[in-house]
């Protein structure tokens, strides 16, 4: 079979370059237009992983940056749900990986000097494959909201940043997973970048309690869509046409 | 009407300011994992010339972005992308993509890497084979189906706090001047002189081969971008 293109992206669905309510994107926004590229070998392709380059640890954010028998504080829970494209294919074995605040919104990082503390045992990054049926799965525990400079008073509503490859360049995708409820959500200038209702639904999981595990882990279904590709009937003109 | 059934792709949002935490969580200033991803592109067994792609994002204003992640995607020196769609073999070791931030105090990023060779272009890589050897395209992106190859190129992705949805651009190199002339993509810009922003500038440094591409995201010759 001949590798097919990936669906023109929809960039009124996404966010424009230029909001001037998140104050940072007004001059790290490009003026020209984008030049419109059909796909070559260059953006179908892209980089593979394998489970060399990981450990199976590094999905579980309570295990992987605690002490020995220390885990911590915070509300526990999983998130999980499945890779697909827009065609509802399932993309299987590519890379997810995540990163997110503490319980107290205090991110481990040495540009972060929010008042809220560190947590010793906790590192706030993760990384997985999804499996052949483009399912992925992660345990931690629930960010917390934090403030920044933007508007005098705004604060991010709890999210985790989520980062996905695909099997193409074209598809490579950064997004954030907020949570069902959070009455952050709809005054942050980050999430109103996107101007489409819907589509900023589709970055909020529902409370899934259906993959709780009682009296331990409460849990979130985030369902991810990757660009869909073409099919190639019509790709593959005869030679001489 | 029947609807259509396809999904929406899930929207973008910035990467923030933090996003080396996940991507990069020694530069955040703490050891998580046995081994990050994307530090080297080529690895130890790569045929080719070795060079070093180095350069600063600048913004509107003229000041260099100091929290920007940045991924390479190349095809190795035969121009064959680490991929299973890709007809061929790459060296063992040879993933072509990579993983750079840029220096908190400076700005500064690069990477070192192989140059790539030549890949081939749309036409071939759809079936269509070429009706006469040399076809010239337009600025308007048609009739590049006959073209042969597209010149040697290092497909980059841009993102950072305050970009919203991730920036793509290409690397092309100054000393392929015959092969840039002819390559689709170029071509395919109207404005010849914006062409200019995509091609870095070869130098040598202690022996080494270095190609300075500085990326200015807004303003005077801003770098072209392109919806992929």
């Amino acid at each position: 079979m001949k590798p097919g293109e990936f669906y023109q992206r929809d960039r009124r669905w996404h966010p424009a370059a230029y909001d001037k309510d998140y104050k940072t994107s007004v001059t790290r926004s490009p003026q020209y237009a984008l030049i419109s590229l059909q796909n070559s070998m260059s953006e179908i392709t892209g980089p593979v992983f394998g489970h060399n380059d990981i450990d199976p640890i590094d999905n579980d954010l309570i295990l992987n940056y605690a002490k020995p028998g220390e885990s911590p504080i915070g509300e526990r829970i999983i998130v999980h749900g499945r890779v697909l494209d827009e065609n509802a294919r399932p993309v299987p074995n590519t890379l997810v990986e995540i990163w997110q605040a503490n319980a107290g919104g205090r991110y481990r990082h040495k540009k972060d000097t929010y008042l809220a503390p560190i947590d010793p045992n906790f590192g706030g990054c993760g990384r997985t494959l999804t499996d052949e049926n483009g399912y992925y799965f992660f345990r931690t525990v629930k960010p917390g909201a934090y403030p920044w400079r933007n508007w005098v008073n705004d604060w991010r509503p709890a999210h985790i940043h989520v980062s996905v490859f695909g099997s193409g360049f074209a598809q490579r995708l950064i997004t954030q997973m907020y949570f069902e409820g959070d009455p952050l959500i709809e005054t942050c200038p980050i999430v109103n970048t996107i101007k489409d209702k819907a589509a900023i639904g589709q970055l909020i999981a529902p409370l899934d309690r259906n993959a709780t595990i009682p009296l331990d882990t409460i849990a979130y279904k985030f369902d991810i869509v990757l660009r869909g590709r073409r099919s190639t009937l019509f790709e593959n003109r005869l030679e001489g046409n | 009407m029947q609807k259509l059934d396809y999904l929406k792709e899930t929207p973008s949002q910035t990467a923030g300011p933090y996003v080396h935490i996940g991507l990069a969580p020694g530069a955040a200033g703490f050891d998580i994992y046995s081994q990050e991803l994307g530090w080297d592109i080529a690895g130890p067994n790569a045929k080719g010339e070795r060079i070093r792609v180095e350069g600063i994002v600048i913004d509107g204003t003229g000041s260099p972005v100091k929290d920007v992640m940045l991924e390479a995607w190349q095809a190795n020196a035969d121009g064959i992308y680490a991929h299973g769609e890709h007809a061929g073999e790459v060296e063992e070791g040879f993933r072509g993509w990579g993983r750079v931030i840029t220096d908190f105090n400076t700005g500064e990023w690069g990477f070192d890497t192989i140059k790539p060779g030549p890949v081939p272009a749309r036409g071939l890589m759809t079936g269509v084979r070429p009706a006469e050897e040399e076809e010239m395209q337009d600025a308007y992106g048609r009739g590049h189906a006959g073209l042969r190859a597209m010149a040697p190129h290092i497909n980059l992705w841009i993102v950072a706090r305050g970009i919203n949805i991730g920036l793509n651009t290409r690397v092309y190199f100054s000393d392929e001047e015959e092969a840039n002339a002819h390559d689709p993509v170029l071509n395919i810009i109207e404005w010849e002189r914006r062409r200019q922003t995509l091609i870095t500038k070869r130098s040598e440094r202690d022996g080494q081969v270095v190609y300075r591409f500085d990326i200015k995201l807004q303003g005077e010759d801003e770098t072209v971008f392109f919806d992929i």
